[in-house]
């Protein structure tokens, strides 16, 4: 079909502007799954540590916990957490047929919940640094 | 809707006077590109409010214009006037080969599914006033284009074909002049998926179509629902239906994205039919009892 032949401005990827609250929670949804994936593999990295000794796993994570960029990471990781799990439950609903007309809504009382919760995050994260 | 509004004059003898002069001028000027351009300017000079239309051109047959571009023209706009009305004011006074569908002006046809400002719309079914102005009028993303604004709809038919769109059932009544009646909370149940035009604005607009030309696509799900969902229809035919949808490329590759349901100009609710449909299928392979 389209492949076919050049459709020129068409079907342009700077139409991401143009998106509606069910295609980006599409997208946001995909990316974060796959950063919790992500997460996954360095999460066993660093608990394995403490295969070796409690001592050993103590000092892995003070001595990460005392990296800035570390702590900023967490916040990150918290807030695509957040975010997934909200929206998740969101999918859930629309799985079960409940609720269809507000999807959009629900997608942006998912996004809000997020920054709130991300933001009330922050003074445990990055306190006593 | 897509009435157009003639522009209100101050007073009747202005008006009559202005119908005399415009109509000698068709007369003489008819037919020659002179008088076209002539008409055109007239009538864009009279209007209170002019809005740019600019327009998606391609045509393969013709040299000059196989690299696909945008033309821009400068309409009256009127009260009430939809993205067709506009099209064809452009065609008519501009360029008599500006090509695209439509026959209806109502909704009811669905040959005029275009792409405006970047959304799947119906040409007849779009308010100019409602708009951002400049209006981006281009044909439907993920179709090979004809010419133009026209694009080859034979895959989305093919698709709509392929979930067999006709009411089927082995259950005949008994007499012979009985007729097969439904009732009236099962008529509700399938009332919205009964009203779709076969615009194919709803498989432009999803993502996953895009990707996969096996996908049967919104409109055809949405179709295998409306008669899944009749009782008359009886239950060996409606498990031959979820054969059909819950193929490889059938309901469970939706996403849920919503686009559909998002651009379909007959309001069906697309994505909650493809869930109920997945529900379905589910149910009927699960059946332990
Ligand atoms: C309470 C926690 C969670 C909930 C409620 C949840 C919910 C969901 C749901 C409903 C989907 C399906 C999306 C769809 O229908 O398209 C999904 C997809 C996904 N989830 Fe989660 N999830 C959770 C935790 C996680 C975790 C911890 C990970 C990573 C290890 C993860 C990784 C993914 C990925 C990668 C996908 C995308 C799969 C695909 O490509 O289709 N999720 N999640
Ligand atoms: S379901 Fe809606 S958008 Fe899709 S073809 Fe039918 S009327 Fe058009
Ligand atoms: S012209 Fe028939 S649907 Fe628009």
């Amino acid at each position: 079909m389209s492949q076919s032949y050049d459709r020129g401005l068409i079907e342009d990827f700077g139409r991401w502007r143009e998106f509606s609250a069910g295609m980006w929670a599409w997208v946001l949804h995909k990316f974060t799954g796959w950063v919790l994936v992500g997460y996954l593999f360095t999460h066993i990295a660093v608990l394995s540590t403490a295969t070796v000794d409690g001592g050993t796993y103590t000092a892995t994570l003070q001595g990460l916990e005392q990296v800035l960029v570390v702590r900023f990471l967490e916040v990150g990781l918290l807030a695509v957490a957040v975010f997934h799990i909200l929206n998740g439950i969101r999918l859930l609903f629309v799985d079960l047929g409940v609720g269809l007309g507000s999807q959009d809504v629900a997608f942006y009382v998912a996004l809000v919940l997020t920054a709130a919760i991300t933001v009330a995050s922050i003074p445990t994260f990055l306190g006593g640094f | 809707m897509s009435t157009q509004i003639p522009q209100e004059t101050e007073t009747e003898t202005e008006t009559d006077v202005e119908q005399e002069s415009s109509q000698a001028r068709r007369v003489s000027a008819e037919r020659t590109r002179a008088g076209m351009d002539q008409r055109a300017e007239d009538e864009l000079s009279d209007a209170d409010e002019t809005v740019e239309l600019k327009v998606f051109r391609y045509d393969p047959e013709v040299e000059g214009k196989k690299e696909p571009r945008f033309d821009s023209f400068e309409v009256p706009f009127t009260k009430g006037m939809t993205v067709l009305d506009a099209l064809i004011f452009a065609r008519d006074h501009f360029d008599s080969s500006l090509t695209f569908r439509h026959s209806c002006r109502q909704a009811i046809c669905g040959s005029d599914a275009l792409f405006v400002n970047g959304s799947q719309r119906l040409g007849c079914k779009t308010q100019m006033a409602d708009l951002e102005w400049p209006v981006r009028v281009e044909p439907l993303p993920h179709a090979e284009v004809v010419k133009d604004l026209v694009v080859d709809m034979e895959h989305f038919y093919d698709q709509m074909e392929s979930v067999e769109p006709y009411f089927q059932t082995e259950e005949l009544p008994s007499g012979e002049l009985d007729e097969q009646r439904q009732d009236r909370a099962n008529r509700e149940e399938i009332k919205m998926s009964t009203r779709c035009i076969w615009c194919g604005a709803c498989m432009s607009s999803c993502n996953v179509a895009a990707g996969d030309n096996e996908y049967l696509g919104p409109a055809a799900i949405n179709k295998a629902y409306r008669f899944a969902m009749d009782d008359r229809e009886g239950e060996d035919m409606t498990e031959h239906r979820l054969n059909i949808i819950e193929q490889e490329h059938g309901v469970w590759r939706c996403q849920t994205q919503f686009s559909c349901t998002e651009v379909c100009p007959k309001d069906i609710p697309l994505t909650e039919h493809i869930q109920e449909l997945k529900r379905e299928a589910v149910k009927s392979n699960l059946k332990f009892w």
